[in-house]
């Protein structure tokens, strides 16, 4: 797609150092002439908004490392002083917990909207299933975060989810104990957690790294699930017209961040994380932060351990396996009446998970997580299977320049 | 280069080893940084705790740290007790008689960790007099057995015994 480099640096020197590393060349090939679809909308600025969400969340992260200190005794008092006696502490530390959140806000828009356009579909399943990789990592690393400041929260939290290891057969409690350093979680389990928390956003990166290396290979989708066919018609270059939408998108992303940072920096939050973790009394009704609560619906739907976990970690083998679940050609939900319809009630369907995941598991809240947890997979299993092959798509588009026209008028030739 | 035809040569044997030797001495070069996030000796030395269950009321129910978990001492009242033992065991997800898990019947030991995810149950909570676990709804009877919910086995037993009457030491 992006073919080989025609940058030729203008300075003696530039032309020195790129005949021993092209660096600059590349970076001008994927950053500044690489095509993108000429209508992209607004959903395609949250890759930009993701990336930007990555580097705040290591800079604010590098920075709380300085001053926090990984012990059960301490990481508490640590995390009180950071708010109270550290020059902005308070903000980096609002930043980087909210920031974790707008992180999954923005992950999850990306996923839907790679859903409802079937950015999934070929030639992008590896792209995909990359994306699927960092979303696993993300959750490892916001899993881990949410531990090291040793309130109530942390220590329960970190507790039930590690004892989901010991659902799985024979090996279970000897795998737990090996990731605990001991029998509870306890300072081996936060020291540990605190060296994986620091390095597992570098192994994002390196994934993300993949992650667009892969989207350059195989070209951007877009709303018309059209790929270009004609650059000059079809696309726009990346700079400067992705790079300042993108800019926008950013800004906007921001308002809605340093809103929560500075209007109401706990309201994602648990308030029972703002008491010391103690071993010996587990809070009333452990709920773990909103961007967990489909998965923990879907735990505690099935009544059976071991059941209950497989089928958590199903939820996100059925993202691995969309590409091949979906079996219509037609990528965009734009040319699918009946698609469009089933993928606003898959997101009803999450939300609602979301809801009851957040409630206690009584009564008729244990009924409704059953059947949104049984719609989930027969939508991935059941519906996306059959609706290729039983549902008649809108005509599709030629090209994205017809697309845009509407008509399909040809477009006069631009210079 | 030699046909797939040809006789195996001293090289071939030699680059055979070379690899075998690479992957062994790989495998060993990992293995300690594996094993050393198993518990340390310092975590492995905090086997036992001794308490003195005198003062311990009857109905009253004593939680003590052992290994860094809760341990329950119930001193169980009678009807606790006959409730206890005069369940049938095909009524039970993980049928134990009450006499396989005391070694008296006015003291239940218990670890107070649900065998569902790994919460601390309520005492003196849920439909059976025993223990309640808030966080996903388990609900366990007078023996520590679980009766209801998503929890897979009874709450489990540590090593005890009774030093005197009034004196035990778990672990």
């Amino acid at each position: 797609m992006s073919g080989p480099s025609t940058y030729v640096p203008k300075s003696a020197i530039g032309r020195w150092f790129e005949s021993r590393l092209p660096v600059m060349g590349l970076m001008h090939s994927s950053f500044v002439v690489y095509p993108t679809p000429k209508n992209l909308n607004y959903w395609w600025t949250f890759g930009a908004i993701l990336s930007f969400m990555l580097v705040a969340q290591i800079v604010t992260g590098v920075v709380l490392a300085m001053h926090y200190t990984p012990n059960t005794g301490l990481a508490f008092d640590s995390v009180e002083h950071i708010m109270r006696d550290v020059n902005w502490g308070w903000m980096i530390r609002y930043l980087h917990s909210n920031g974790a959140s707008m992180f999954f806000l923005a992950v999850y828009i990306h996923i839907a909207r790679g859903m409802y356009y079937g950015s999934y579909k070929a030639p992008r399943e590896i792209l995909w299933i990359l994306g699927v990789v960092i979303f696993l990592l993300m959750m490892a690393t916001a899993f881990m975060g949410y531990v090291l400041p040793w309130g109530q929260m942390s220590f329960w939290g970190a507790t039930v989810i590690t004892n989901l290891f010991t659902a799985i057969p024979f090996v279970g409690d000897a795998i737990t104990t090996w990731l605990w350093g001991g029998y509870s979680v306890d300072n081996p389990t936060l020291n540990r957690f605190f060296s994986l928390h620091y390095l597992l956003p570098f192994m994002i990166v390196g994934v993300v790294g993949l992650h667009v290396w892969a989207l350059h290979v195989v070209g951007q989708n877009n709303p018309a699930g059209v790929d270009i066919k004609d650059v000059e018609k079809d696309s726009v270059p990346f700079t400067p017209h992705a790079t300042m939408k993108d800019s926008v998108g950013i800004a906007l992303f921001l308002m809605l961040y340093c809103w929560f940072v500075f209007f109401v920096p706990n309201y994602l939050g648990d308030p029972d994380n703002y008491i010391v973790a103690n071993p010996m009394l587990t809070p009333p009704h452990i709920v773990p932060e909103w961007y967990f609560l489909p998965f923990y619906a879907i735990l505690r739907a099935i009544p059976s351990k071991l059941g209950g976990v497989i089928f958590m970690f199903g939820a996100i083998v059925m993202l691995v396996l969309l590409p091949w679940l979906d079996t219509s050609r037609v990528r965009s939900a734009v040319y699918r009446p009946v698609f469009k319809i089933l993928f606003w009630v898959f997101i009803a369907c999450v939300v609602g998970l979301g809801y009851l995941g957040s409630q206690p598991p009584e009564g008729g809240a244990v009924l409704a997580a059953r059947i949104l947890t049984a719609y989930y997979f027969i939508h991935f299993l059941v519906l996306l299977p059959l609706l290729g092959l039983f549902e008649t798509p809108k005509p599709v588009p030629a090209s994205i320049a017809d697309a845009v026209l509407h008509g399909g008028a040809a477009e006069p030739a631009k210079a | 280069m030699a046909t797939s035809t040809a006789e195996p040569t001293r090289r071939d044997m030699l680059y055979i080893a070379t690899g075998a030797a690479t992957a062994v001495a790989t495998g060993a070069a990992i293995w300690p940084f594996i094993a050393q996030m198993n518990p340390d000796a310092s975590t492995l030395a905090l086997s036992s705790t001794e308490l003195d269950i005198g003062a311990i009321p009857e109905g009253q129910i004593v939680t003590v740290k052992w290994r860094g978990k809760p341990v329950f001492v119930r001193h169980r009242t009678k009807k606790e007790i006959e409730e206890a033992e005069n369940v049938q065991l095909s009524q039970l997800p993980d049928p134990q008689a009450d006499s396989a898990r005391v070694k008296k019947p006015e003291w239940l030991v218990v670890i107070g960790i649900c065998t569902h995810l790994g919460c601390i149950p309520l005492g003196h909570q849920g439909a059976y007099d025993g223990w309640f676990c808030p966080c996903h709804g388990s609900v366990y009877d007078t023996s520590g057995r679980i009766r209801q919910g998503p929890a897979p086995r009874n709450l489990d037993v540590p090593d005890y015994a009774f030093l005197t009457d009034t004196k035990i030491k778990i672990g």
